[in-house]
């Protein structure tokens, strides 16, 4: 019962801010601004949302990059060698949730991983989680959907990524990979001696360039949100996104996928439709659509694997994440 | 001396070659810098995170934008002139 408490404290106040969400309401009715009107609430939700993602973001970003400066592609792909068959893509998913990386770094690791002797799928099963699941999204999802939708959405999105990189194994998809890839030679370069201090130095300096980099798309995610809490009908939410229309799931994920932003910028979206009546499958599927697929990264990924391959991908993720949606609809009455 | 960075034209590679530019300004030290695109090429080296430092064909830093000072503390231990 006390720890139990205790968990609904830090879930509501600490990782939930509600008590942002009062104090921004009552300055805001300071200044003589009715909280209950349209406007008003507008101004809360955009208030609110922004200043606690902002600081959500500056706090997790800090120890995320903190525990990544621990394993660097270079060091991923050493201990990914030691693996085999299912085992390594397994570790390659656990790894693509830990690993530092930009879409701009995706054609060098990916040769990185194939010139390592890498199986392709397992290579793939980490380009998969990379995106979809991370240290951030976990704490993220937590904060606003509660405890057991973030982990349940950890654990599935990392069985797509297994799966999704098993099935590539399981095709000999080798031939698809563009020919230059092949013809570099395996080189490993020394890991570099961190000390604590260079730790976390360079976690304050990812904080600020993720915080600078992000912030344009949290500004315009919570925008969105703020006019779905407060102008959009409930009534067009649940008509559209709720139980009512048997494809909502479908319609989020086509909807997400060439969509560009970051889980910093989609979470408020989804936190405004789910309370607008929007199933929870359906706001995930929307979610992991945004953060997985985008098409910044299939033209960046074009340039390694030949368009049979990118196709096949982004068949595997876009099943992957329908089907999880239609699993989070059908048990939402079991954890929410 | 020769110094490459490597990195597929991101903004994070520029910022790269902006700080190595002051540093060698500020050492007072005449050199070219290359700007190695090439994927092949920069995997040749066995970076797998950009940007990247390379001094006289060895990596010296990669994976992260360095301040000039660093630049300058990298070059001064790598080469005591």
């Amino acid at each position: 019962m006390q720890v139990h408490l205790m968990w609904t404290f830090v879930q509501n106040q600490i990782l939930g801010m509600k008590w942002l969400n009062a104090l921004t309401g009552n300055l805001l009715s300071m200044t003589g601004l009715d909280t209950e009107t349209r406007i008003g609430g507008s101004v809360q939700f955009f208030l609110y949302d922004t200043i606690k993602i902002t600081i959500l973001l500056c706090f997790l970003i800090f120890l995320i990059s903190y525990i990544q400066s621990y394993f660097p592609p270079e060091r991923s792909k050493k201990i990914l060698g030691n693996f085999h068959g299912i085992w390594a893509n397994c570790i390659g998913a656990l790894l693509g949730t830990v690993t530092p990386f930009c879409s701009c770094s995706s054609i060098p690791l990916f040769i990185g991983f194939t010139s390592a002797g890498l199986p392709l799928g397992v290579t793939f099963s980490f380009l998969i989680s990379s995106p979809m699941v991370d240290l951030g999204s976990l704490l993220l999802l937590v904060s606003i959907f509660g405890v057991k939708v973030a982990v349940i959405y950890v654990v599935v999105g990392l069985i797509i990524a297994v799966a999704g990189g098993t099935i590539i194994e399981q095709l000999h998809m080798e031939p698809y990979v563009e020919d230059f890839i092949y013809k570099v030679g395996k080189v490993d370069i020394e890991l570099p001696d961190l000390t604590q201090k260079d730790r976390f130095v360079y976690a304050k300096d990812q904080m600020f360039s993720t915080f600078r980099k992000v912030f344009p798309y949290i500004l315009v995610g919570v925008g969105i949100g703020a006019v779905i809490h407060n102008w959009i009908p409930e009534e067009w939410v649940e008509a559209v996104l709720g139980g009512n229309n048997p494809f909502g799931v479908v319609l989020a994920t086509l909807i997400g996928i060439p969509m560009y932003a970051d889980i910093f910028g989609s979470i408020p979206i989804a936190e405004a439709l789910l309370s607008k009546g929007a199933l929870l499958g359906v706001v995930l599927s929307f979610m992991m659509a945004v953060t997985t697929l985008s098409l910044p990264s299939m033209i960046m990924l074009r340039k390694a694997v030949k368009p049979k391959l990118l196709a096949l991908f982004v068949v595997i993720c876009t099943v992957g994440i329908i089907a999880v949606g239609y699993f989070f609809n059908a048990i939402q009455p079991f954890i929410i | 001396m020769t110094i490459k960075i490597l990195g597929g034209g991101c903004s994070k590679c520029k910022a790269l070659e902006a700080a190595t530019k002051e540093a060698l300004a500020g050492l007072g030290v005449n050199a070219e810098i290359e700007h190695v695109t090439d994927f092949s090429q920069i995997a040749a080296y066995g970076v797998m995170s950009t940007p990247a430092l390379v001094v006289d064909e060895k990596v010296v830093s990669y994976g992260k934008v360095l301040k000039p000072d660093e630049i300058v503390a990298l070059l001064k231990t790598y080469y005591c002139t």
